[in-house]
């Protein structure tokens, strides 16, 4: 089962939600769709699905043109945001609706539905009706749903927003092992770049409705392929700083010299805008090459145990990623160690044209 | 553990309340009370009868069978206006202009008042220039509400059904409005048929207010007084005369305050009893459904 997605265009009310995207889904495999509310991820999964035709191009499955085929002639399975169950039907029914409108017989619909209700851990919850379940119970009997007819494409979109944190984490977990044993095409939506990393597989990123970059997961992060790329896929995201680089050195807003790496020497002299991840800005240096910038403090933002630092230089804002939690108090001088040699470069076109050199695995977060 | 502080201050607050309600509701109440266990024959002349007016009340023929046509009457409209009022909020426009449009051409009858609906639907039946009546008579049909109980009936049931059926189309129509696109969208995605739709997405999610239209549409029926009493008078002979316009004879008609005040409080008593029963019925009936609990 393979899904191409050819030229597509999505055009609803003179706006475009969708436009040119290519995109070839491999069979088996587990492939995120990351971009921020509005990007288009919801448009795209529908369109996947046949909910309704793209306004321009192909969607081929397995060679077969789906295009205007409807959603009833396909085999796919969707998750919503919403937990969405058949409200008067217990957990066992809507588990197996999808199998008994497929008219399976009644031996083979009780064993596929305590197949899946033992691998979500939810067969003790059958009797029970959805409104008397927890949200994470409800969501697990949704997937049920899903999961319990053999689909040819499997849709989640944004499955756990609405869950806590816990239950994200330990759900999300179990997805990847669902899957691992399946040929189907999983299409997972998400706006969180953390939640991309954890699923792995193949990330696309979406942004105002185009396709910016599809591969590898960790391929994809590493090596954005052009600065929305890599805003998109960090959280908080990358910090962009414009400079200028000549021969010999690097310099940040017209003040900030800097000799730069060879690596860098391999570009032509010119503007360029910057980046360096949060989590690669520290408060101690790390190497003898860092450069010490003097900045003061905004804001110390704690989210679980981690700290997103917000300082200002002098033209410049940036946000340091720093595990731990730490105080600080607004317009705190601070000494902000910046590596130069982590440093991605931008053109004035938003093409990456340089991507730091891996060492070890050291860069991640 | 009781530990609490006695505070009077709550009472305090609520006094008002209570004052307004006892002005507006318990004091009346009990005047009638006063009056159903008195034979008033003048403003110094009253005896103590108990419970004598109760019963000639319960077994006064007239009104057993003003009793039994006025469940008749109930009963018909709620099989009619419940299922057409959700038959017309699912094909209702959902979004755009056609969707307020219908909204407030649907809320019109809602609108009139009830004696107005009356006095439309008198004239819109009169055989000489009504246009229901005369359309019907050129059609050779024989029909005339004054002379005829059976097109009384079905007058007055269709001038109920054209009055209110849209309350029940607007109570369904915010339901359905209430239920998320993603429902349907994984009903399409199951093959689901639109009986399925209906039946396991829309009507569960529609109880709600079902209830609330079943327990409106009784009381509302169950009361009746204004439009059947314009269009029909009660007639011909007492073949539309409700319980509503049979108490206005007795109590203003012939002045008889006792009977009239005992027969008021058995029709109030139904009323609640009829609303009780079906109420705790229904939440019965949800709470077997779901025997763990929940809303």
């Amino acid at each position: 089962m393979s899904l191409h997605l050819q030229k597509i265009d999505h055009i609803v009310n003179g706006v475009a939600h969708i436009s040119g995207i290519d995109l070839a889904l491999e069979p088996g495999s587990f492939n995120v769709l990351l971009g921020r509310t509005l990007a288009g991820k919801t448009t795209l999964m529908r369109l996947m699905a046949g909910l309704e035709p793209p306004t321009q191009g192909k969607i081929i499955l397995d060679g077969k043109d789906v295009t205007n085929v409807s959603v009833r002639k396909r085999n796919v399975s969707m998750v919503y945001q919403q937990f969405i169950n058949y409200p008067s039907l217990t957990v066992y029914d809507n588990i197996a609706s999808p199998l008994k409108l497929a008219k399976h017989p009644k031996s083979e619909i009780d064993k596929r539905v305590g197949e899946i209700a033992e691998m979500l851990h939810i067969e003790h919850l059958l009797n029970r009706y959805p409104e008397e379940l927890s949200g994470g119970q409800q969501q697990r009997t949704a997937m049920g749903r899903a999961l319990v007819k053999d689909a040819d494409l499997i849709l989640f979109d944004e499955p756990l927003v609405n869950l806590d944190y816990k239950l994200r984490e330990e759900l999300r977990d179990e997805l990847r092992e669902l899957f691992k044993a399946r040929n189907c095409i999983a299409v997972y939506a998400t706006t969180e770049p953390n939640e991309a990393l954890a699923l792995g597989g193949n990330t696309a990123v979406l942004h105002e409705g185009r396709l910016l970059q599809y591969g590898p997961t960790e391929q994809v992060y590493r090596e954005p392929n052009g600065r929305f790329s890599a805003e998109m896929f960090s959280e908080p995201p990358i910090n962009i700083v414009p400079g200028q680089l000549t021969d010999t050195e690097i310099t940040f807003d017209q003040t900030l010299h800097f000799p730069c790496d060879d690596n860098l020497k391999r570009l032509e002299p010119g503007d360029y805008d910057f980046g360096v991840r949060a989590s690669h800005l520290t408060l101690v240096p790390q190497r003898a090459d860092d450069l010490a910038l003097d900045v003061h403090v905004d804001v110390a933002e704690i989210s679980g145990s981690e700290t997103f630092l917000h300082v200002h230089h002098e033209r410049f804002p940036l946000v340091l990623h720093l595990a731990g939690i730490h105080q600080f108090s607004v317009n705190e001088p601070l000494k902000v160690y910046f590596p130069t040699h982590q440093l991605y470069a931008f053109n004035k076109q938003g093409h990456t044209v340089h991507t730091p050199a891996r060492q070890g695995g050291a860069a991640h977060g | 553990m009781n530990n609490k502080v006695p505070n009077n201050r709550a009472w305090l607050l609520v006094l008002p309340m209570l004052v307004l309600v006892a002005f507006s509701a318990i004091i009346p109440l009990m005047t009638v009370v006063n009056y159903s266990v008195q034979d008033v024959l003048g403003p110094n002349a009253r005896f103590f009868t108990g419970t004598e007016w109760f019963e000639s009340m319960l077994n006064d023929s007239a009104l057993q069978a003003a009793f039994l046509r006025q469940i008749s009457f109930s009963l018909i409209i709620l099989a009619i206006q419940i299922p057409l009022g959700i038959g017309i909020a699912l094909i209702m426009p959902k979004r755009g202009w056609q969707a307020s449009a219908v909204l407030i051409l649907i809320t019109l009858p809602l609108l009139i008042p009830w004696n107005v609906v009356g006095s439309i639907w008198q004239i819109f039946t009169r055989g000489d220039i009504g246009l229901m009546g005369w359309g019907l008579r050129e059609l050779g049909v024989d029909y005339n509400i004054t002379r005829n109980a059976g097109d009384a009936w079905v007058t007055i049931v269709l001038m109920d059904v054209w009055h209110w059926t849209p309350l029940v189309a607007m109570l369904c129509y915010s339901g359905l409005r209430s239920i998320p696109e993603a429902y349907y969208q994984a009903a399409r995605i199951d093959r689901a048929s639109k009986w399925a739709v209906f039946r396991y997405i829309q009507l569960p999610k529609l109880t709600n207010v079902l209830v609330i239209a079943v327990l409106l549409r009784f009381m509302h029926s169950f009361m009746i007084y204004a439009e059947p009493f314009v269009l029909t008078g009660g007639g011909p002979g007492s073949a539309t005369t409700f319980l509503s316009q049979s108490l206005t004879t007795m109590a203003v008609g012939q002045q008889d305050l006792g009977p009239s005040a005992a027969f008021s409080l058995i029709y109030f008593l139904v009323i609640l009893l009829v609303s009780w029963v079906f109420y705790t019925t229904i939440m019965h009936m949800q709470k077997d459904k779901h025997p763990h609990g929940g809303a």
